[in-house]
């Protein structure tokens, strides 16, 4: 819609339907902010200040978060909230730096690779994490599995 | 008392005391340069002066090939927007004494545009994203009547982007800018936004589309280089800020 005729062809094409990824972007940036600073927050006051504080963390202390429903929900919601809110960050450094358009492919593609395989690594590990394996040596296990 | 009188000998003018400052220009002629090379200018001032007439003073006495642009000198034709000890400002608009003057104060032309000559830039691309806005009112025929009604409140919704003098000082600060000439900048959203936000404008759909694009206010990195710059006073990171949200309620 245009009351008047714009007096000159636009220079740039304007963009014709489609998901406008800078602006979800933009909106994404902000929503997993405030998320992540909760998420982030909460985590670093269990594990480093209630109960015993620091002294807690060792393989049983990760081993029972990690099997807690709960903390596997908060865990993989702050690992797939961090990884892309930093990766979209380094992607908007990376278009705002790097002129040249290879150096740019190859910058863009290293982050979206790097971040792919960083939240497969740890969604695996959050979901599949098991402290006392089934069949696996006794001598391998940690001391707290004979209880189980 | 006739001898009292004889006595006092008319007062001879003060002496306005002034002093000496040093600029250092960053020159560049086409013509001879390659690259820019600075270039340093004692200048003998008073403390009313600004730079544009330490500029003036250079020009017209020391260096009349010292090329820059100006037009009222006085801050609101936004001619002669440059780099002064880093910062973008109106040489029309800074007073020497308020610089340091125990330091050289150096002077440069705007970043971000194509540098044409000594202080001078080609502001074309600079124009174009402020065309590209539509910087008009757009409104069909009036309602019946003959004028079209606003209100004090309805106006001063957009007073403070109706202060632009499109000097670019902001767009010329922005660090997006600079590395991406693609970016609209802030002139030309300040300006929108003066439009966007007038309630005598139905125009504002088109502009809040242009500027959902790629290149629109999304690349806004809300450093607010541009506020810090502008010689105006406007909240340029605040206008920004409020297309922003006028494109994401989808109205303004």
């Amino acid at each position: 819609m245009s009351l008047i005729e714009a007096p000159r062809t636009p220079t740039r094409g304007r963009r014709t339907g489609g998901i406008n990824w800078e602006k979800w972007g933009w909106i994404y940036m902000r929503a997993s902010g405030v998320v992540l600073v909760v998420l982030i927050f909460g985590h670093l006051l269990v594990n480093m200040f209630l109960g015993e504080g620091v002294k807690a963390i060792d393989f049983a202390f990760v081993g029972g978060k990690l099997s807690d429903p709960f903390w596997q929900v908060w865990d993989g919601l702050m690992l797939w909230l961090a990884l892309i809110h930093g990766a979209n960050g380094m992607r908007t450094i990376v278009n705002d730096y790097a002129t040249n358009p290879k150096v740019r492919t190859v910058l863009l593609a290293g982050i979206a690779v790097s971040t792919i395989i960083l939240i497969a690594l740890g969604t695996l590990v959050i979901t599949t994490f098991d402290p006392c394996p089934a069949g696996a040596d006794p001598a391998l296990l940690a001391s707290f599995c004979e209880a189980l | 008392m006739s001898t009292a009188v004889a006595d006092k000998k008319p007062a001879a003018a003060e002496e306005i005391p002034t002093f000496t400052a040093t600029l250092i220009i960053r020159r560049f002629d086409p013509d001879v340069d390659e690259e820019p090379r600075w270039e340093d200018f004692d200048v003998e001032l008073y403390a009313t002066d600004r730079v544009l007439d330490a500029l003036h003073k250079i020009k017209w006495e020391q260096d009349g090939s010292l090329t820059f642009r100006r037009s009222c000198a006085h801050g609101i034709c936004g001619s002669d927007a440059m780099r002064i000890n880093g910062r973008n400002r109106l040489a029309c608009k800074t007073l020497i004494k308020d610089l340091d003057i125990t330091k050289p104060i150096y002077v440069e032309a705007i970043k971000g545009l194509p540098l044409e000559k000594d202080l001078i830039v080609d502001m074309e691309p600079f124009f174009d994203s402020y065309k590209e806005i539509n910087p008009f009112l757009m409104a069909g025929a009036t309602k019946g009547g003959k004028e079209r009604k606003q209100s004090p409140v309805e106006r001063a919704r957009f007073d403070d982007t109706t202060k632009c003098i499109l000097c670019a000082a902001c767009t010329s600060s922005c660090p997006v800018f600079w590395t991406d000439g693609q970016y609209f900048g802030p002139a030309a959203i300040v300006n929108a936004h003066r439009f966007i936000f007038d309630s005598r404008d139905e125009g504002s759909q088109v502009r809040l589309d242009i500027l959902n694009d790629k290149e629109g206010v999304w690349r806004c990195r809300t450093t607010f280089n541009c506020t810090d710059a502008c010689p105006r006073g406007i909240q340029v990171t605040q206008a920004i800020a409020e297309v922003k949200q006028a494109i994401i309620k989808g109205k303004p």
